[in-house]
């Protein structure tokens, strides 16, 4: 019995390991946000918490309500608990949680339609950024290339690695193609830039990266400041402001640190 | 003023409070959970030694501002943006008769700005006229997230917000600060996104649109509306003190700010009480982009001087020491500043 209910535990994190902060492009369980998971034969309950009673609450209950899809999911969860800890809106989001009441049900007034928008306009950052990294480790990586090169960079001249598959993982997730002739520098429509194009458009997606980073890291303090203890929740993200010697570790250093 | 290695700066805090969030003045827990919200930011933040205890928190009074800001702070003027917040506190956050009262008790020190919400309809323009002329108001502060019965946010673009910019035009008050907060109806979209600043900033040309915490948490957004718009602003309002706690990040911040919208559109705050001025006045001095940071130009004494007061001094008209002024760059009204220091390689 110890031996299923420890199982269940691990199917519960892979479920939860599902559910993303559309904001920070990061899976919940990596950010800290789960507070604790109670399994009983066929029941779950989760708390999430987040770094203050003022996250946006679309946010909040789209990770919240995506947490109680995930867990449904698995087959012997027969009674599935969500809970928002601590928020604004704590009350209204757990009782919507609760009864099933999707977003509208939830909201009433505030909602008007959906949250498809949100999320698409957050899988497009998200993307950009993905994209910005690429293209900046191949700019480091090749010296004597131009910006403007980069307008014909394809998938397959990118190296395989964290965050080609990541860039990957980002077009798929807003239906751009992943073939190996695809272009990596577009917009999120999948169109390109010509070659006098590019440098602005770099620049402004490394702006879209800068804050997307600079966010998940403030998140991150200030979950620890509220939740002491919670830093120990969180996985290691980068900075995205490390110095370009830093990010290249040489080989030798790695395997001696796997 | 602050004076260091032969320079000196004059400093404006373009972005301060005198709040009382005492239990005594909570509405509700949404009082408790906006000050205890606002603390972890401050404890987050700031150096140990700088952090205060939550009783010291909750209220300050005029006394304590004035030696904060003026007696360590290194402060020559000062601008109160004051939210309302009249769903969570009694008699309102921004406490607006002794911020009035401490302004008129230490002249060419302290302006007061007030607010409006445009929910509040005629009445509430009446109320405008009135303000403006009790304050002599200059600017105004919106939160475009207070709460207000039913409705939980506005949109810079509804049709009264405009009749309200219109009486501004009209009185006078030219500058509009502008806090983006997090719930705002319809929860449909992104609550952060900035884009009403465009529209109104392209509608009202005359007037000018600050910026608070320049955008964070939607950086990008903001430096992308400001670098097409001349008269968007950025306020330093929260970003300030990521110069102690991630000084590369800080770093970041302001070589965008600088790419996009250039040294004269910056204004600096501490933001009190959130944060006081003196450790960021003294870090912000001793302040340089790292040098592995190529894709950022190096900050100058000249920049640094403008962000620290010239430029909020010059939107308010306020008298700054001959000695002390600086002319304008001459750079672009629109686009980025400095592409020649864009190094794409560099991160």
């Amino acid at each position: 019995m110890l031996a299923v209910l420890t199982d269940r535990h691990a199917d519960v994190r892979s479920a939860l390991d599902t559910v993303i902060d559309p904001e920070l492009d990061e899976p919940v369980t990596d950010l800290g946000f789960v507070r604790s998971v109670d399994v009983e034969v066929d029941a779950v309950t989760v708390h999430l918490r987040l770094p203050t009673s003022f996250c946006s609450p679309n946010f909040a209950y789209l990770m919240a309500s995506d947490a109680k899809d995930a867990l449904a999911a698995l087959p012997w969860a027969d009674r599935v608990v969500v809970e928002l800890d601590d928020h604004h809106d704590s009350d209204l989001i757990n009782r919507g949680l609760a009864a099933d009441a999707g977003y509208v049900g939830t909201f009433g007034h505030e909602a008007e339609s959906d949250l498809d928008e949100l999320r698409l306009t957050f899988r497009r950052k998200a993307h950009t950024a993905a994209m910005e990294r690429c293209l900046t480790r191949l700019l480091r990586a090749e010296p004597d290339r131009t910006v403007a090169s980069l307008s014909t960079v394809t998938l397959a001249e990118l190296v395989h690695d964290d965050a080609t598959a990541a860039l990957r993982r980002r077009r798929e997730a807003i239906g751009l193609a992943t073939t190996p002739r695809a272009r990596v520098m577009v917009d999120a429509s999948g169109a390109g830039y010509a070659p006098d194009d590019v440098p602005m458009a770099l620049r402004r997606a490394r702006s879209t990266r800068i804050s997307i980073d600079g966010n998940a890291h403030f998140c991150r303090g200030l979950l620890a400041t509220r939740y002491p203890g919670s830093e120990a929740d969180q996985a290691y993200r980068p900075e995205g402001t490390e110095s370009a010697d830093v990010t290249f570790i040489p080989l030798a250093e790695l395997k001696e640190h796997p | 003023m602050y004076t260091k290695d032969g320079e000196s700066y004059f400093i404006v805090d373009a972005h301060i409070a005198l709040w009382d969030a005492r239990p005594e003045n909570q509405k509700n827990v949404h009082g408790k959970q906006f000050i205890d919200c606002f603390y972890d930011y401050h404890a987050n933040l700031s150096p140990d030694a700088e952090k205060w205890t939550y009783e010291e928190y909750l209220y300050q009074g005029g006394e304590r501002l004035v030696k904060d800001l003026f007696e360590d702070g290194y402060v020559d003027h000062a601008i109160f943006q004051p939210a309302h917040l009249g769903e969570f506190y009694e008699t309102g956050f921004g406490q607006t008769e002794e911020a009035w009262a401490l302004t008129q008790a230490h002249p060419g020190k302290l302006t007061y700005n007030h607010h409006f919400d445009p929910r509040n309809g005629e009445a509430g323009l009446e109320q405008l006229y009135l303000d403006a002329q009790r304050f002599d108001l200059k600017g105004v502060k919106l939160y475009t997230a207070e709460w207000h019965g039913e409705s939980r946010g506005y949109k810079l673009t509804d049709p009264w917000a405009y009749r309200y910019f219109e009486a501004c035009r009209e009185l006078g008050i030219t500058n509009i600060h502008i806090h983006k907060g997090p719930t705002i109806r319809p929860l449909d979209r992104d609550a952060f996104d900035v884009a009403d600043v465009d529209h109104v900033a392209t509608d009202f040309t005359d007037l000018n649109f600050v910026v608070e915490h320049v955008g964070l948490p939607r950086l990008e957004d903001f430096c992308w509306i400001a670098t097409q718009e001349p008269n968007v602003h950025g306020g330093l309002a929260v970003a300030m003190p990521f110069i102690h706690t991630r000084p590369r990040y800080f770093a970041q911040i302001i070589g965008e700010l600088l790419y996009w919208i250039g040294e004269d559109r910056i204004q600096f705050s501490s933001d009190y009480a959130l944060w006081t001025p003196r450790w960021l006045v003294e870090a912000f001095v001793d302040f340089q982009i790292p040098e592995d940071m190529t894709e950022y130009a190096p900050i100058t004494t000249e920049q640094k001087k403008k962000i620290l007061g010239l430029n909020a001094a010059r939107m308010y008209d306020i008298d700054v020491p001959a000695e002390l002024r600086l002319p304008e760059a001459d750079e672009t009204e629109t686009g980025p500043r400095q592409p020649e220091a864009a190094d794409m390689a560099a991160v």
